[in-house]
């Protein structure tokens, strides 16, 4: 069976690794931080327990911890035929995991990013053959999202977006396939949504509720702008822009003054407790419309778009 | 026949409990889940909470949001879990 590697061991790479794992495939975590890698065997337990309670695996959490291995050596990555990397949205850093799990890995390996927003022809410069680069954009919590959204870039193979569909496929998710570009469809137009949500707010049309519930009880959204920039962290919305802004030049994509005096603040959203809302542990609380157990949770405490 | 804790200060811990996690205090058949008043990684906390107080192991068949959705139904599988 072919070998898999995650890089990276936080939010995303322990939720992907679980999802691998789940689905009975061994999985190596590359992941330089010791206290990241002594903390991801149990964010991967919780996250299988979690995914149980809600009915979504019948994974045993001691057998899907049993089938990922977590190492800060590349000389351990076990020649993955796939890699899927996660590692946060900085470039220095996407160059550096790349170039090196490219040199590890088995001939013809697919290499799959979890960037919310670079380019994907952009990583591809990086690795020796760029037609086996992909953009695998997970939800978070991945375990509980069904679809993601890949990117194909110029450059991507056929093969290669089959290969990526059809193990997508043994997690139990769709893909929605996009071309590339800047935030891909999902985080182009939402980090602009939300950078004018909170523009809106600035400027008294209304309060970060009545900006929500217009999303929420006019258009049926399950959750408004503002309360969804709260769940992702307004950090990592303030990181999205500015990956946008260098890769579109649009100035639209330039943090609104609020956004960034919150993120200044420490007031980063759910994480924190208090972002554009106040938030409530119930996530839910004095805020009607919302269905049984809608809102997804935040799993260890960042989430993204 | 049981010999472990006594069911109403069992209920009586739970209740405090989610109450802080729901911020007012739900009826002990109230279904916090369905009422939306908690998301789903609350059952997650609940699942922690009873472990640590309780000094049980929620085993992996036990992973049953119908054992956690109410105060009552909590009750049960705590008291059940602690039976001797």
């Amino acid at each position: 069976m072919e070998n898999y590697a995650v890089l990276g061991g936080g939010t995303m790479g322990c939720g992907v690794a679980q999802c691998l794992a789940a689905a009975g495939h061994t999985v190596a975590v590359f992941e330089p931080s010791a206290a990241a890698r002594e903390a991801g065997p149990r964010r991967v337990r919780d996250g299988v327990r979690l995914a149980r309670m809600l009915r979504r695996t019948d994974a045993d959490p001691d057998e899907v911890l049993g089938r990922i291995r977590w190492t800060d050596r590349w000389d351990l990555l076990g020649s993955p035929g796939f890699v899927v990397e996660c590692v946060p949205e900085r470039l220095p850093l996407k160059e550096q995991v790349l170039r090196a799990a490219d040199e590890r890995s088995a001939p013809g390996a697919v290499l799959a990013s979890c960037t919310s927003a670079i380019p994907i022809d952009h990583l591809a410069r990086w690795i020796r053959d760029p037609g086996r680069m992909i953009g695998t954009h997970f939800m978070n919590p991945a375990p509980l999202k069904d679809t993601v959204e890949v990117a194909c870039g110029p450059r991507t193979l056929p093969d290669t977006l089959r290969r990526t569909t059809e193990l997508l496929g043994r997690l139990g998710k769709q893909a929605i396939v996009v071309g590339d570009g800047p935030g891909f469809v999902s985080n182009r137009v939402l980090m602009l949504t939300i950078n004018e949500a909170a523009a809106v707010l600035a400027q008294g049309t209304a309060d970060a509720a009545t900006v929500d519930a217009v999303f929420e009880r006019c258009f049926g959204h399950r959750m408004g702008p503002l309360r969804t920039a709260d769940l992702i962290g307004l950090d990592t919305i303030v990181d999205t822009l500015a990956v946008l802004l260098e890769f579109t030049g649009d100035p639209r994509f330039r943090p609104t003054p609020l956004l960034a005096e919150l993120v200044s603040d420490g007031r980063l959203g759910e994480k924190t407790g208090h972002g554009f809302h106040v938030s409530t542990r119930g996530f839910g609380v004095g805020h009607g419309g919302r269905g049984p157990t809608a809102a997804m949770p935040a799993v260890g405490g960042a989430s993204r778009a | 026949m049981r010999n472990g804790l006594p069911a109403d200060e069992v209920r009586g811990q739970l209740l405090e409990f989610v109450t802080s996690l729901v911020d007012a205090e739900p009826d002990p058949d109230e279904d916090y889940f369905e009422r939306g008043l908690v998301n789903s990684l609350a059952a997650l906390e609940l699942v922690t909470f009873v472990e640590h107080r309780f000094g049980i192991t929620v085993r992996a068949e036990d992973l049953d949001l119908d054992n956690f959705r109410t105060v009552n139904r909590l009750t049960g599988f705590v008291l059940v879990k602690t039976a001797g």
